[in-house]
C-alpha cells in the first residue's frame, strides 16, 4: 500500500504538473523553432506575441461572458480562442509587412533581425499593457477540478490524494491534438514538404519553384494559432500576466534549443525535458522516501536537490550543459 | 574640427536638453538623470567594445551589472563577527572544496584522453562535490541567516571605501566573463546571445536567493557613500554661506528677517542634496572619462584594427595568423568588466543593493536600445545613445501625458477611454524605445553617430 501510495505521491506533484507545464512551454518552443527554423531568426518578442494572442483571448472571454455565453463544464476561454487567433495573426502579418519583410528581401544577418525582434518585443510589450494593464488576470471559468483530492482519497482509500485541475487536462488535450495535426500537416502535405525544404535549404526550395511569400506567411499563421493556444493554456492553467509571459520566453528558447533549434519534434520534447528535470529536482522526496523506506531508514531533511528559487536556474543550466556537449541540440537541430 | 561637427552638435543639443528639464522641472530632476546617463553611457562603452568592436553579441549585461552591485556591497559593509564566527568556517571549508573540485576536473581534462570513463569520472566528481559542499556548507549558511535576520542575516563586507568596489567589480564581472567566455563563445551569433541571457538569469537567482552572501530579496540598505550626506551638509556653515552667496540677489529682495531665514533653509535643503547629486556626476565623469580615452585609444592602436579585422572577417584574420578566440575572449572579459563597473557606479548611486530590481528588460535589453540607436563602433556613438536613451526612458511620462491629452483634448475628463489612457502613460516608454530601435534600425541601422574609421 505504501508503494502505491508513494505512487500517486509524484503523480500528483510531479508528473501531472510538469505534463501541464511541459504542454505549455512545447507549444512555445515548437513556436520559436518553427520561426528559426523557416525565417532564420531568434525572436525575442516570443513571450510577448504569446501575451498579445492571450489578451485578446481574454477580451473575448470577458465579452461572451458579459453576453452570458458559456461552454458549459468547460472554461469560455475556449471559445474566445479562435477569434483570439484571427487576431494574433492578422498582428503578425502586419508586423512582417512593416518590419521584418525588409531585413528577409535584404537578406540581413540574423543577428539584426534579433535585434529588430527586440524592437517588436518592446512595442508589443507597450500595447499589450495599454490595452489590458500589467495587472494579474484570471479569466478561468468552468469546473475546476477533474478529480479533487479528497474524493480520490475516498474511493480508493490511499492516504495520498490526487487533483487534476481541469485547466490540466485541456492543456495536456489540446497540446497532443494541435501537436499531432502539425506533424501530420509538415510531414504529410504539399505545403507542409515544401515548408521543411525551405527550412532546410532555401536556395534548392527556390529553384524547385516553392513560393517563399506563401511559406513565410504560413508560417506565420501556424506560429499565431501556436502562440495563442500556448498562452492562452498557460493562462488559464495559472494566471495572466504580461511580465511573466515575457519571463517565460526563456524557459521557451532552452526548450527549443536543448531539443535541437529548428526541429519542430524537438521541440515539442524539449518542453517536457525542460517542464519534468525543473520540478524534478526542486521537488522535496521527503514523503516519498517515508513511504518507500522502512521506518528505520526515514529521512530527517527534506531531500530536495536544489532549492525551489533555482526553478529556473535548472533549465538554463541544462541548456548549458546541452550547447557545451551536444551543440545542436538533443535531437539533431540545425548544426551551429 | 569640421569632420566632428555632428557629435559636437548631437552632444551639444543633449546637453542643452538636460538643461531644459534642469530649468522647466527642478535641478534635482536633471542631475538625476544627468547621473544615471553617465552610468549607462559606462554600460553602454561595454557593449560597444564588444558588439561594435568585435560583434560579440553579450545579451548578459544584467548580470555583469548585479556582480557589479554585489561587489559594491561585498566591499563597503562592515563585516558581521557574529556571523563570521558562527558559520564563517564552513563557508570558507565549503570555498576550498569548490576550488580543489574545480582543479581536481581540470587535472583530469589536462592529463586523460577523452573517453567516456573520463566523463563518467568527471561527472561523479561533479556530483560527489555538491553532495559534500552542501553537507558542510547547510549548517554554516543556516547559522549565518540566523544571526540578527532582521537586521543583517549575511556575512557583511570588507568594511572598505565603497569606491574601490568599482575596481572589485570590474574584476567581478570580468572573471564571471572568463568563465562564460570559455563555455560559450564558439557558439554562433544568436545562440551566444540566448546563453548569455540565459546565464545571466542564473546568476540573478543564485544572488536573489544565496541570502547568507547578499541577503536577497531582503535587500541591503544604507550603503556607505563616497559624497557627503545631506543632512551633514544643511549643518555645515561654509555650505550654507555658499547657498546664500549664490542666492544672494533672490535672498535681498526679502526684508522680513525670520522670513529670509526660512528661505534659506529651503535653499540649503534644496541645495544640499542638488550638491551632492553633482558630486557624484563629478565622480562618474570621471570613470566615463578615463574609459573614453581608454577605449578611443584602443579603437585607433593595432589592436583596434586587428578587432575590426576578426570583426569584419573572421576566416581571413585567422589566416593572418590572429588568434581570433583568444581575443574572442579577451575583448568580452574587458566589456564585461566595464559594465562591472557600472554595477558597482548603480549600487554607489542609490546606496542599497536589491536583487529583485535586476530585470532583463531594463538592464540588458534597453542597454542594447542605447547601443543601437547611439552607434555601434563609435564611442562617442555608444554614449550618447544611453544620453538620448535613458533621457527618454523618464521624459516618456511626462511625453506620453502631454500627447494623450492633445489627441484626446475633444474628450470629457470622465470619458473611459482618455482615463484609461492617462492611467496607461508609464507605458508609452516602452511603446517609445521600440519604434525608436526599430525606425533606427530600418533608416540609420549604424545609428544616430555612425562608426567612423580613419586611417592615419
Amino acid at each position: 500500500m505504501d508503494f502505491v501510495n508513494a505512487i500517486i505521491l509524484l503523480l500528483n506533484y510531479i508528473f501531472v504538473p510538469a505534463l501541464a507545464y511541459g504542454s505549455q512551454l512545447a507549444l512555445g518552443a515548437i513556436f520559436v523553432t518553427l520561426v528559426y527554423g523557416i525565417l532564420r531568426f531568434a525572436n525575442f518578442a516570443t513571450g510577448d506575441m504569446m501575451s498579445f494572442g492571450t489578451m485578446f483571448v481574454i477580451l473575448f472571454t470577458f465579452y461572451f461572458q458579459s453576453v452570458g455565453i458559456s461552454f458549459g463544464v468547460l472554461p469560455t476561454a475556449l471559445l474566445a480562442i479562435p477569434f483570439g487567433i484571427i487576431f494574433m495573426i492578422g498582428y503578425m502579418l502586419i508586423i512582417d509587412k512593416l518590419v521584418f519583410k525588409y531585413y528577409r528581401i535584404n537578406k540581413s544577418p540574423p543577428v539584426q533581425l534579433a535585434m529588430v525582434s527586440i524592437g517588436v518585443m518592446f512595442v508589443t510589450q507597450a500595447v499589450v499593457r495599454i490595452i489590458i494593464g500589467p495587472s494579474d488576470r484570471r479569466f478561468f471559468d468552468g469546473e475546476k477540478f477533474l478529480i479533487k483530492a479528497g474524493e480520490f482519497k475516498e474511493m480508493t482509500g490511499l492516504n495520498e490524494g490526487l487533483a487534476i485541475k481541469s485547466t490540466q487536462v485541456i492543456t495536456i488535450i489540446v497540446t497532443l491534438i494541435l501537436v499531432s495535426t502539425l506533424f501530420w500537416f509538415l510531414n504529410k502535405t504539399k505545403t507542409g514538404k515544401s515548408m521543411r525544404a525551405y527550412s532546410d535549404n532555401e536556395d534548392l526550395a527556390l529553384l524547385s519553384g516553392i513560393d517563399p511569400k506563401k511559406i513565410v506567411m504560413i508560417t506565420w499563421v501556424i506560429a499565431g494559432i501556436l502562440a495563442t493556444i500556448g498562452g492562452a493554456l498557460y493562462g488559464l492553467d495559472k494566471s495572466f500576466k504580461p511580465f511573466t509571459y515575457f519571463n517565460n520566453m526563456l524557459p521557451i528558447f532552452a526548450a527549443a534549443i536543448v531539443g535541437g533549434i529548428g526541429n519542430p519534434f524537438g521541440a515539442f520534447l524539449g518542453g517536457y525535458v525542460i517542464a519534468f528535470s525543473e520540478i524534478l529536482l526542486t521537488y522535496a522526496y521527503r514523503k516519498f522516501f517515508m513511504y518507500v523506506l522502512p521506518e528505520s531508514m526515514e529521512p530527517d531533511g527534506l531531500i530536495q536537490l536544489l532549492s525551489t528559487d533555482y526553478k529556473f536556474a535548472v533549465s538554463f543550466s541544462i541548456l548549458v550543459i546541452v550547447l557545451l556537449y551536444r551543440p545542436s541540440g538533443i535531437f539533431k537541430g540545425k548544426v551551429l | 574640427m569640421r569632420k566632428n561637427l555632428n557629435v559636437i552638435a548631437a552632444y551639444s543639443i543633449m546637453m542643452g536638453l538636460i538643461i531644459l528639464v534642469g530649468i522647466f522641472q527642478s535641478w534635482n530632476i536633471a542631475l538625476s538623470i544627468f547621473n544615471l546617463c553617465l552610468i549607462s553611457a559606462v554600460m553602454t562603452m561595454g557593449a560597444n567594445i564588444q558588439w561594435g568592436y568585435a560583434g560579440l553579441i553579450n545579451f548578459g549585461i544584467m548580470g555583469f551589472t548585479a556582480l557589479g552591485g554585489l561587489a559594491a556591497v561585498l566591499i563597503s559593509v562592515d563585516p558581521v563577527q557574529e556571523a563570521w564566527s558562527a558559520g564563517g568556517f564552513n563557508i570558507l571549508f565549503s570555498l576550498f572544496l569548490i576550488i580543489a573540485m574545480v582543479l581536481a576536473v581540470r587535472y583530469i581534462l589536462k592529463n586523460y584522453k577523452k573517453s567516456k570513463n573520463r566523463t563518467y569520472i568527471i561527472a561523479a566528481i561533479i556530483i560527489l562535490g555538491i553532495v559534500i559542499i552542501r553537507f558542510i556548507s547547510e549548517p554554516g549558511i543556516e547559522a549565518i541567516e540566523g544571526v540578527n535576520p532582521a537586521k543583517t542575516g549575511f556575512l557583511g563586507g570588507l568594511g572598505l571605501p565603497i569606491i574601490f568596489s568599482w575596481v572589485v567589480g570590474a574584476f567581478f564581472a570580468g572573471g564571471l566573463a572568463f568563465v562564460i567566455g570559455k563555455v560559450a563563445l564558439g557558439l554562433r551569433a544568436d545562440y551566444l546571445a540566448i546563453a548569455t541571457l540565459l546565464i545571466s538569469e542564473i546568476v540573478i537567482a543564485i544572488i536573489k536567493h544565496e541570502d547568507w552572501l547578499t541577503r536577497g530579496v531582503k535587500n541591503v540598505i544604507g550603503l556607505k557613500r563616497p559624497a557627503p550626506y545631506e543632512v551633514n551638509l544643511q549643518q555645515t556653515d561654509w555650505f550654507i554661506s555658499l547657498v546664500e552667496k549664490f542666492n544672494l540677489s533672490k535672498l535681498n529682495l526679502i526684508t522680513d528677517l525670520t522670513e529670509r531665514q526660512a528661505t534659506l533653509n529651503q535653499l540649503v535643503i534644496e541645495g544640499s542634496s542638488v550638491f551632492v547629486k553633482l558630486c557624484y556626476s563629478g565622480l562618474f565623469l570621471v570613470v566615463v572619462i578615463i574609459l573614453l580615452i581608454l577605449t578611443q585609444k584602443a579603437l585607433y592602436s593595432p589592436w583596434g584594427r586587428m578587432m575590426r579585422a576578426i570583426r569584419d572577417n573572421e576566416e581571413a584574420a585567422n589566416a593572418m595568423g590572429k588568434n581570433v578566440v583568444k581575443q574572442h575572449l579577451l575583448i568580452f572579459v574587458l566589456g564585461s568588466a566595464i559594465v562591472g563597473i557600472a554595477g558597482a557606479m548603480l549600487v554607489t548611486q542609490d546606496g542599497l543593493f536589491t536583487p529583485g530590481s535586476y530585470r532583463p528588460l531594463r538592464y540588458t535589453f534597453l542597454i542594447w536600445v542605447m547601443v543601437i540607436i547611439g552607434g555601434s563602433g563609435n564611442n562617442f556613438g555608444a554614449i550618447l545613445g544611453g544620453f538620448v536613451v535613458w533621457f527618454l526612458w523618464i521624459e516618456a511620462a511626462p511625453i506620453g501625458l502631454y500627447l494623450v491629452n492633445l489627441t484626446t483634448a475633444g474628450l470629457d475628463d470622465t470619458h473611459f477611454l482618455k482615463v484609461h489612457l492617462i492611467e496607461s502613460v508609464p507605458y508609452f516608454r516602452f511603446l517609445m524605445m521600440g519604434v525608436g530601435l526599430l525606425v533606427i534600425m530600418r533608416y540609420r541601422p549604424k545609428g544616430i553617430l555612425p562608426e567612423k574609421i580613419e586611417i592615419k
